[in-house]
């Protein structure tokens, strides 16, 4: 177990400094003069102009830039914010529960309605049920994350009026950060209302970014499925008189579980894209609205370190799937 | 009274390409305590008839059959709730792959132990108990250890014992074995075989063995059923077979037995067991049979009397002297 820890962390490496090197050279791409846009409406004159060039390094060349960007890196030193001169590392933590408390309630959402999904469009193979669930799956699989939020708070908000429609919390509540997950800080203010009021932000949300993962997870454990219920120890589970439920719930749903791990995995990646475009729709205070406000900014230390902290939680989440994957497969614990 | 006792079972799947007939009227009697064979080349049916004695068929399958009684019950209809409280205890099933057959994500513990608590109802040690029980009684050695061990970690004939001790666990009326030692080397296969026989003659339970393997018909069982392209062909018992078989089909099988052979090739029947497609319109045999007439080709054969092993021929061979004459 150690050894295989350690051999992933290696493999990290060279992902990582790949990620600092797209990083660094993708903002510079986009055209836009990060000091231009600081100097807003104004404008500056050319003397200032030249002293901030200096101040911020641009008038070096770009492999030095990158070399004292990465020895920072390397003290764990993501720079400050242009524009809120904060470092980029605490401004990154004091969002990420934002973003963490979403993914985790879009990845429960995908997993609760998807898994039952997938095994009874298994079990029903061919009938109703399965071909209007694999054809809603597909929709949702291939629906524009914008228009389908948009549809959704059009109804909910706009004509129904059950659920508001941008933030994380009704401004009648205020408490101090806890935790940082609303859902929990709430409770703890023991503010009447304001749980109801923060399960209501994050409904819609949730429903928006968990979308496509529940599609992809129901339409993979239902394959899954159908490939382990024709499997020889599921002929002996029902030989042995075991019930219905039993038998697909406890033997083959346990080994369709370890396709649908993997993919699990897989979709962190999907979830995090999906929840930059997700969070400025709903004017989520998280970090994917934080990425996408900082790359209009020309804000280049935070785009950098934000994407670099962004891969390391994917590299970190995608190493506790594969762990978690060697306790769900016996034949992979032994090796 | 009969144990089992099934009459004119038949067995059709619905395939994309129209219905296919695996087993075609099979008859069968088993008396408690049986030891029986089945024999029979591959596709000729043996699995699916007791698969649709089990109630193991997926529901492609169409079962029908004038009588299907097993201990008093009536299988024809029983509803599925009521047949799960039969197989797994009074009847039980192992099958031809031990390294498939056992699910990969449990222990073999707990394999075990399933059918103890829905079937007989134990407690925690109970189970625990009569598991290190059934792992000695079928030879398995440190039951102990052996019980927190999962299905890859042990050698096919190891895994088959474990199939062996799920299946007798409950103490089954009657044991159906589909070809238990197919999958294993030869060495493994007379130990398992061994402890198929001295199993049943310790609790008395009925046997029934699938087998394409005419020496391992020789060694266990006390009657021989032989399938062709899921029909019986021919019953009777052991040594009667194996002296004086009165069905082509059960001839040419015994000619292949290379203990037979008289020259220095083995002789092999001609052509393969007929499909979907080419199911001739006589005797099923009658395109591999050497003995075969016009009337073999057009007319379906008749059973015979049992004297003549229920041979389904027009032409039994090895006839009795006075009737020959
Ligand atoms: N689920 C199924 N759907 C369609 N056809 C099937 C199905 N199961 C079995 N068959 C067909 O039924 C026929 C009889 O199969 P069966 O498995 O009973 O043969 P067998 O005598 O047990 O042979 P073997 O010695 O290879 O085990 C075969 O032609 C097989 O292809
Ligand atoms: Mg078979």
């Amino acid at each position: 177990m150690l050894n295989f820890l350690l051999s992933r962390l290696l493999t990290f490496i060279p992902t990582f400094i790949g990620v600092t090197l797209i990083s660094f050279s993708f903002i510079r791409v986009l055209p836009g003069d990060p000091i231009i846009v600081m100097a807003g409406e104004r404008g500056m004159s050319e003397e200032r102009y030249a002293a901030l060039r200096e101040q911020f390094g641009f008038d070096r060349p770009l492999i030095s830039q990158y070399w004292d960007y990465m020895t920072g890196v390397l003290q764990g030193d993501l720079g400050n914010s242009f524009v809120t001169k904060k470092p980029v590392f605490d401004e990154f933590f004091t969002l990420f529960p934002a973003t963490l408390e979403l993914s985790i309630c879009a990845m429960l959402f995908a997993l609760l309605l998807g898994l039952p999904a997938g095994v009874i469009a298994a079990i029903h193979r061919g009938k109703f049920f399965d071909r209007t669930l694999m054809s809603t799956a597909l929709i949702g699989y291939s629906m524009p994350i914008f228009w389908w939020a948009l549809m959704l708070i059009i109804v909910f908000s706009g004509m129904l009026g059950w659920t508001p429609v941008s933030g994380r919390m009704s401004l009648m509540f205020y408490f101090d950060d806890v935790t940082g997950f609303m859902l929990i800080d709430s409770l703890l203010s023991g503010q009447k209302g304001a749980f109801a009021s923060a399960v209501q932000h994050l409904i819609l949300p949730t429903i928006v970014l968990g979308t496509i993962p529940l599609a992809v997870i129901a339409r993979q454990t239902r394959s899954a499925m159908l490939e382990v219920l024709s499997e020889d120890y599921i002929r002996t589970a029902k030989a042995k008189g075991l019930p219905p439920s039993r038998v697909t719930y406890i033997h083959a749903l346990r080994n369709a579980l370890i396709p649908v791990v993997t993919v699990i995995g897989l979709l962190v990646g999907t979830l995090l894209a999906g929840a930059i475009l997700t969070e400025s729709i709903f004017s989520w205070p998280g970090i994917g609205k934080w990425m996408v406000d900082s790359i209009f900014r020309r804000d280049y230390p935070v785009v950098q370190g934000g994407l670099l902290l962004i891969a390391v939680m994917v590299m970190i989440v995608n190493l506790t799937v594969d762990v978690l994957y060697g306790f769900i497969n016996p034949k992979i614990r032994k090796s | 009274m009969a144990l089992l006792e099934v009459r004119n079972l038949t067995v059709e799947f619905a395939t994309t390409s129209g219905t296919f007939r695996a087993v075609d009227g099979f008859d069968l009697s088993l008396d408690p305590g049986d030891v029986t064979a089945i024999v029979g080349e591959s596709g000729s049916g043996k699995s699916v008839a007791f698969l649709a004695v089990m109630g193991l068929l997926p529901w492609t399958a169409t079962i029908t059959s004038d009588v299907m009684m097993f201990d008093g019950t009536d299988l024809n209809g029983l509803s599925p709730a009521r047949r799960r409280q039969i197989i797994g205890k009074d009847m039980s099933m192992i099958f031809q792959e031990p390294m498939t057959s056992l699910n990969p994500c449990f222990t073999v513990g707990f394999q075990i132990k399933e059918a103890l608590r829905i079937h007989l109802g134990m407690n925690r040690s109970e189970r625990h108990a009569r598991a290190i029980e059934l792992f000695e009684q079928v030879g398995i050695p440190a039951p102990e250890t052996r019980l927190r061990s999962f299905p890859h970690q042990m050698s096919g004939g190891m895994n088959q014992r474990v199939m062996i001790a799920m299946a007798i666990a409950c103490k089954p009326k009657l044991l159906i074995a589909d070809e238990p030692t197919t999958a294993l080397d030869v060495t493994i296969q007379a130990q398992i075989l061994e402890l198929l026989t001295s199993l049943q003659e310790e609790t008395g339970m009925a046997l029934v063995l699938i087998t394409h393997d005419m020496g391992v018909v020789a060694e266990t069982a006390e009657q021989v059923s032989v399938q062709y392209a899921g029909q019986k062909v021919e019953q009777q018992d052991v040594r009667a077979l194996f002296s004086t078989p009165h069905h082509p089909y059960t001839a040419a099988l015994l000619a292949a037995l290379p203990e037979r052979a008289v020259s220095k090739h083995l002789p092999t029947i001609p052509g393969v067991v007929p499909g979907q497609f080419d199911r001739p319109d006589g005797c099923l045999f009658s395109p591999r049979c050497q003995f075969a007439t016009d009337l073999c080709r057009t007319q379906p054969a008749p059973v015979a009397t049992p004297e003549l092993g229920y041979s389904r021929c027009h032409y039994p061979i090895n006839l009795p002297v006075e009737e020959v004459v």
